[in-house]
């Protein structure tokens, strides 16, 4: 086993465009829906990265090109030296060992016609030289126990289970294989509050016992903030601010994220009173025809003639000690809690 | 990793279970098992069972049922033509006058064979190409909607009069007519799987068996067929006493199962004429052919339910 901290996921300017088509017989390009543009960051072992951002932002699109369900249009995946998006076949079916998802829904996500062994047992149907067959059944066992499952209740379908008890099915089947990395879904979004907070700690448990690393894709940042050790902030398809998890929620630079940070909900009614609310104008614009420049600069208040001409790159800015995409970069912290 | 207050502490949703007590309701479960499991204590099953048991008898040993021979004519008697019941004949005399009993029993063999058969293979040919179109999209997809499209634009009756009068010097017998009728009909079934196979494609389920590396079959048969099969089941035991009656419709156009040969169908084609005289030679061949068809829907329905965990 290698050590704590070392890199095992590379990601580098990831691009993933879906072409616009027009016409029946003869497809014509008339443009492309730019869902991820251009993503870099790097995953550590045992390190959890959330990803916040809006709904459209690329956040889901990206998953799927880290989990290769979809090709990206350029760019790389490296998991342990090899690139994923490039593998095909039975290398790929290889990598996969390594890069498990838990994905949003628990009531779509499971098979209402396997049984929850069948549901589990399936990653070592697939991958035959993990397990012996004699093995399966009570390695499935060993999994529900992990999750927190009877693992009596072996031979149920998913219906006779509650959401967050689904959930807990699709991480136990996710863990099968003894990933390195897990690619979390907004895996709690689906659940209520208090089932929301088992499965984050149950999340969290595993992570210390099998050193999983975990990409977390969320728009609930509270969460977020509670499991990441590092954050992306994503906006139309860039990651617009990467840091600590402190360092974002404590010293956003990018305004986007200040603005993101600012409607969190506070359950203090002194820090209500005290918080500042930065309200954007407009919606996000069509990633299809996203703006020249800065991509947030439509909604900017501290836009100026820059933004629209030079492309801020994601970098350590003046004042500030983690990467931002910003001309005008500047700590401000907005919460003022914590 | 911060600890933020608003997340409590960690809680589990069962209690642990010892060790040992593993060994608890070991046998593995799976779905076709568990629905057999279930079928079994299903009234509507054994029922439809029972029925269909007793049909496929009367198909295939019609003595068993009756001591009259409905082919030999010397048993028909022009005289008591339309005559009601009596005592040898409780269903009456036909407008030949033989005994409708004896014909009833005797045409069973066809008309369940061409339903059955027919129903069989539009299932698997329509079944198979729907999930195929519907599971792998794109040129596969266009391809075969496209040419289920032509089939649909032929009127069935004309279709199955040109393919029967086509292969009418092949001596197939009453295949022709399965042959006619299944070119004809698998479209319908193709349409239903096909629709049934993309809305369950588009489920997380699908997606996260590939995101393990599930192969193409696999994602076919383990997870699409599962959950698309229930419309095709019962639209093919519908269908079914749909192609008994249009077996009749062909004969009535001189196509398929001719006199003296007996079937259902020709039977109810020819009492029709006279309904109004003589109801019962009508009115007995049309009570077995709903009984049938009633049988294979139920049978449908409880296959459909079983396979249903949530029904269970």
């Amino acid at each position: 086993m290698a050590t704590k901290g070392e890199r095992i996921l590379e990601v580098r300017d990831l691009v993933k465009h879906f072409p616009l088509t027009q016409g029946i017989l003869f497809k014509k390009q008339i443009g492309a829906i730019k869902a991820v543009d251009g993503v870099s960051f790097d995953l550590n072992r045992g390190e959890t990265l959330g990803i916040v951002g809006e709904s459209g932002c690329g956040k889901s699109t990206l998953a799927k090109v880290l989990m290769a369900l979809e090709r990206p249009t350029s760019g790389s995946v490296t998991i342990n030296g090899r690139d994923i998006a490039k593998a095909k076949g039975p290398e790929l079916k290889r990598m996969r060992r390594n890069i498990q998802m838990v994905m949003q829904d628990p009531y779509t996500s499971l098979n209402p016609r396997m049984t929850v062994g069948d549901i589990i047992g399936e990653p070592f149907d697939i991958h035959t030289e993990v397990a012996p067959k004699g093995d399966r059944r009570r390695k499935v066992q060993e999994l529900l126990e992990v999750v927190g499952l009877n693992p009596d209740h072996i031979n149920r379908y998913p219906h006779q289970f509650s959401g967050g008890q689904r959930q807990r099915i699709g991480i136990a089947r996710g863990l099968a294989l003894q990933p390195e990395i897990i690619v979390c879904d907004e895996p709690v979004s689906a659940l209520d509050v208090s089932i929301q907070a088992q499965v984050i700690n149950l999340l969290e448990r595993l992570q210390n016992e099998f050193d999983l690393a975990y990409i977390f894709i969320a728009h609930d940042l509270s969460v977020v903030r509670h499991i990441s050790d590092r954050v992306a902030v994503m906006y139309l398809g860039k990651v617009v601010e990467l840091g600590k998890d402190t360092e974002i929620y404590d010293k956003p630079a990018h305004p986007y994220t200040q603005a993101l940070l600012s409607a969190v909900p506070v359950p203090d009614p002194e820090g209500r009173e005290q918080r500042e609310r930065i309200i954007l104008q407009g919606d996000p614009p069509s990633p299809a025809n996203p703006p020249s420049g800065c991509r947030f600069r439509t909604r900017c208040w501290k836009a100026q003639e820059i933004c629209a001409e030079e492309e801020p790159l994601l970098q350590i800015r003046q004042g500030t000690a983690h990467e931002s995409a910003c001309h005008f970069a500047e700590t401000h912290d907005v919460v003022h809690v914590g | 990793m911060s600890n933020d207050p608003q997340v409590g502490p960690v809680q589990t949703v069962t209690a642990p279970t010892p060790p040992g007590k593993l060994k608890k309701e070991a046998k593995p479960a799976s779905l076709w098992g568990d629905a057999f499991y279930d079928l079994r204590r299903r009234p509507m099953f054994i029922v439809s069972c029972v029925l269909i048991a007793i049909l496929l008898v009367m198909s295939f040993w019609p003595s068993l049922f009756t001591s009259i021979n409905p082919f030999d004519a010397k048993t028909c008697e022009l005289a008591t033509a339309r005559q009601g019941p009596s005592a040898g004949h409780i269903f009456g005399r036909d407008s030949l006058g033989c005994d409708v009993y004896a014909r009833t029993i005797f045409g069973a063999r066809n008309s369940i064979v061409i339903g059955v058969s027919t129903t069989i293979i539009t299932a698997i040919v329509g079944g198979l190409l729907g999930l195929l179109a519907g599971a792998r999209g794109g040129a596969v997809d266009t391809v075969t909607s496209r040419v289920t499209e032509v089939f649909f634009a032929i009127p069935w009756i004309l279709g199955a009069l040109l393919i029967s009068a086509t292969f009418r010097d092949a001596n197939l017998g009453i295949w022709i007519v399965v042959i006619a009728l299944a070119v004809l009909a698998w479209p319908m079934t193709f349409r239903i799987m096909r629709a049934a196979v993309i809305t369950a494609r588009s489920q997380d389920f699908v997606v996260a068996a590939r995101a393990l590396g599930a192969s193409q079959s696999r994602v076919m048969f383990g997870h699409l067929l599962p959950n698309a099969v229930a419309p095709v089941i019962v639209i093919a035991t519908i269908n079914l006493g749909g192609f008994i009656s249009a077996e009749a419709a062909l004969s009535f156009l001189g196509v398929g199962v001719q006199s003296p040969d007996i079937s259902w169908g020709l039977m109810i084609a020819d009492a029709r004429n006279r309904f109004l005289e003589a109801p019962l030679p009508l009115v007995f061949p049309a009570v077995f052919l709903s009984i049938t068809v009633l049988a294979f829907i139920m049978l449908g329905d409880a296959v459909r339910d079983a396979l249903d965990p949530k029904l269970r």
